[in-house]
């Protein structure tokens, strides 16, 4: 039940948004992330952006299992 | 879909199984929490495809699954009074109580309405004036953080007609029920990821420090699943238990700050009836005294009959990592997802749907 996706925001008024979901869009509540920004990715759960991702931390995380796939 | 597709890459998933594989030396026994890691693990046959002294254990991770039928029979009364409108997230309709379930009262002409989103029992609040919205108010630290906000947007736009239920449930004081159990020895956890996006880390710090497991906070795909397989590994073989985060890209140490703050505003922590296991102080969420108005278990006046739970069900040793869906005599005869008996078959995430949906070899 704690579900969450990746939602790309569009465009915001207020503390709400509307989110594109791979072509699907919606209306998003920022109540809980009002740090998001047009253009950022939140993780969506019951129509509440519960977190903004971290690009940066998704890259890192991508670098490292590319490094561990390599150790022996 | 961008952050979720890097994750589900097979050749990253293969080097990652050949790598456990290699450093797996000793038996071991790890417990993934959330019902949602369970289904990840069971749709993309990981357990099959890990070494054999590897064991899997479910843990009590499905809000749904863990709501007492003594709180269901409440939701039930509910629903029962005149001019209530029962809004509900949609597998909890299907879950029997003692002697009903909300489906059936809504057969019976009770008004039962399934939302994807609090805001649309919010909505329905708006568009019904002269009826009592009531939300059955399930969920763990993920969701909590949404009612809270329904509930101070209710206040604001003063709505009301809108009530909760709250029956919400915290993640770590019932690992650490589990822990003092005893029941399951446990090297290793795999620690919720949206849960962990609203609380961070730092809560899970007990597991290490005092009963010397260890702890990675994982994503839901494949690969953040094998990940954080790998990191637990790592930390049982240097025997150095610790919290980490394999989920990086969503869940920071410190947790979402606004959301705590959110909930925290309008609940107190309190006890919480959880199946299976009963009731445990500091394990749930209560409305503070501010916010009682909300608070439909005490605004309506219901008594539920006794309470009785479906004989031969052991849903509640299931959530508990004792026992496994194949050890349940009812499993896939009388109880399937078609004609549940208990909650773990009603709950897409609920261990005996999973059982029963992707199999399991190990069994």
């Amino acid at each position: 039940m704690c579900l969450a996706i990746p939602a790309l925001i569009k465009s915001r008024d207020g503390e709400q948004a509307v989110a594109d979901i791979e072509g699907v869009t919606r209306q998003v509540s920022l109540q809980l992330t009002p740090e998001a920004r047009v253009g950022d990715y939140v993780l969506l759960h019951t129509g509440y952006a519960i977190s903004v991702i971290d690009p940066a931390e998704a890259e890192e995380t991508l670098k490292l299992l590319r490094q561990i796939s390599e150790i022996r | 879909m961008k952050f979720v597709n890097e994750y589900r890459d097979p050749e990253l998933g293969k080097k990652l199984i050949e790598r456990i594989h290699r450093h797996t030396t000793r038996p071991v026994s790890l417990m993934e929490f959330c019902g949602g890691h369970t289904v990840a693990i069971f749709k993309h046959g990981i357990r099959q495809l890990l070494p054999d002294n590897i064991e899997m254990l479910s843990g009590p991770g499905c809000p749904v699954c863990v709501t007492a039928s003594a709180d269901l029979d409440r939701a039930i009364a509910l629903a029962r009074l005149p001019g209530v409108i029962i809004t509900s997230f949609g597998d909890m309709v299907r879950v029997p109580g003692s002697d009903s379930s909300l489906q059936q009262a809504k057969a019976e002409g009770a008004d039962v309405r399934i939302v994807y989103s609090v805001l649309d029992a919010l909505g329905i609040a708006r568009d019904n004036p002269e009826k009592s919205i009531v939300f059955i108010g399930i969920g763990f630290e993920t969701t909590a953080p949404t009612i809270a906000a329904s509930v101070l947007q209710a206040e604001k736009e003063k709505i009301n007609n809108y009530y909760v239920l709250p029956l919400h449930k915290l993640c770590p004081p019932i690992m650490k029920t589990i822990l003092d159990l005893g029941e399951v020895r446990l090297n290793g956890i795999i620690c919720p990821g949206h849960v962990s996006s609203i609380i961070g880390s730092h809560p899970y710090q007990f597991i290490p420090d005092d009963y010397g497991i260890a702890c990675v906070i994982s994503g839901f795909e494949p690969v953040d699943i094998l990940l954080t397989i790998d990191m637990l590994l790592n930390q049982i073989k240097n025997e150095a238990p610790a919290v980490e985060i394999a989920y990086r890209r969503g869940v920071r140490p410190e947790g979402n700050k606004q959301a705590i703050s959110l909930m925290e505003s309008v609940f107190d922590v309190g006890e919480a009836d959880w199946r299976g296991i009963g009731v445990v102080p500091s394990s749930g969420l209560q409305f503070k005294v501010q916010y009682e108005r909300f608070d439909a278990g005490k605004i309506f006046h219901i008594k539920p009959g006794p309470t009785r739970e479906n004989k031969g069900c052991i849903c509640g040793s299931i959530l508990r990592g004792v026992s496994t869906p194949l050890n349940c005599p009812l499993f896939r005869n009388s109880c399937t997802p078609e004609q549940p008996l208990g909650p773990c078959m009603v709950s897409g995430e609920g261990t005996c749907a999973t059982y029963y949906q992707y199999g399991d070899s190990h069994g």
